[in-house]
């Protein structure tokens, strides 16, 4: 009958969600260590010099899944916020905001070793080339977003808007990804394609790999974290908030 | 193992500033967001914490006044 369908949406509700996402923090903490411990010494200790950029190459070991990352969970996001704003569903807003910051980090973390492998790659720190004037209106934009939600004191309003904001910006997704077609740029081709096989030495790939899967499963503890806390910030006047506060005090 | 000893490894051929300064800074700051959010967390908790024990006793005071005001 009805009764034995899941409720998907009884996963919904913040009273219980906060238990599940707390008792999935410390496995997706065990599988980012793991996935970053392979990765790193696959890339760092064991994977071949590269035939034209030498050793300063082993930097795409961090760029590469950083900048996957800021994209990725930006897509979320604006997934998230984009449920939040048809369906009205609290937790929905809730996510949005929990991974913006993640998303920031990321996308300046893009940024940081992108500069620090330009240098000695191409002589310059910045160029206002496609990719990378793109991946830093990303920043700007997850800037914003976490600027324009702390400026509107009703979470359901700032949700709203935030939500306007992500889904504007999504657009800027694409033209990231395929600025290096669309445009010259100094920024090389994509490393990974769904339609060809790798340019690069499958230890290199491997490598890379494990590495964003760390980091994937970074994101999603470090977000499921964040939640949990704005969980308990905007459902402080209900009684679940209150009776779990009370037994752990 | 791709290195013959620590010195070349730590050397990275010529570009330990530039591989050593992305590891640095991405592993630092993966170390502070998660450490940002419980210190948040726990700061939250402190307060709502604090914010309902004001409330309980505003509470039985204002029930205490109340009866002391029928009483007389």
């Amino acid at each position: 009958m009805t009764e034995r369908a899941i409720n998907w949406f009884a996963y919904a509700s913040p009273q219980t969600f906060y238990p599940l996402a707390g008792k999935l923090i410390p496995w997706f903490w065990a599988l980012a260590a793991l996935f970053g411990i392979a990765g790193l010494s696959i890339g760092f200790l064991f994977a071949p010099t590269d035939a034209q950029q030498g050793e300063g190459y082993r930097i795409i070991f961090l760029h590469v899944p950083a900048s996957w990352l800021s994209m990725f969970i930006y897509l979320v996001m604006a997934f998230w916020a984009g449920i939040g704003l048809a369906f009205n569903i609290r937790l929905s807003g809730m996510m949005a905001s929990a991974l913006a910051p993640t998303g920031a980090l990321f996308a300046f973390l893009s940024l940081w070793t992108g500069a620090l492998w330009g240098k000695p790659m191409w002589g310059t720190w910045w160029v206002w080339d496609a990719r990378l004037t793109s991946e830093l209106i990303l920043l700007f934009l997850y800037i914003g977003f976490i600027a324009l939600q702390a400026a509107i004191d009703d979470p359901r309003r700032a949700d709203k808007a935030g939500a306007i904001l992500a889904l504007v910006g999504v657009v800027n997704i694409p033209i990231i990804y395929f600025s290096v077609k669309w445009w010259n740029t100094l920024h090389q081709g994509a490393s990974v394609s769904l339609t060809r096989a790798p340019s690069m030495a499958a230890m290199m790939l491997w490598g890379m790999l494990l590495c964003a899967l760390a980091c994937w499963m970074y994101s999603i503890a470090v977000a499921l974290m964040r939640v949990r806390t704005i969980m308990l910030e905007r459902e402080r006047h209900t009684d679940w908030v209150r009776a779990l506060l009370d037994d752990k005090a | 193992m791709h290195w013959n000893s620590l010195g070349e490894f730590l050397a990275m051929g010529n570009h330990a500033l530039y591989v050593w300064g992305s590891v640095l800074v991405m592993a630092a700051l993966m170390v502070a967001e998660p450490m940002l959010v419980s210190r948040g967390r726990k700061t939250l908790l402190a307060r709502l914490r604090r914010q309902y024990r004001a409330e309980r006793s505003e509470a039985t005071r204002s029930r205490a006044s109340t009866t002391l005001g029928s009483k007389a």
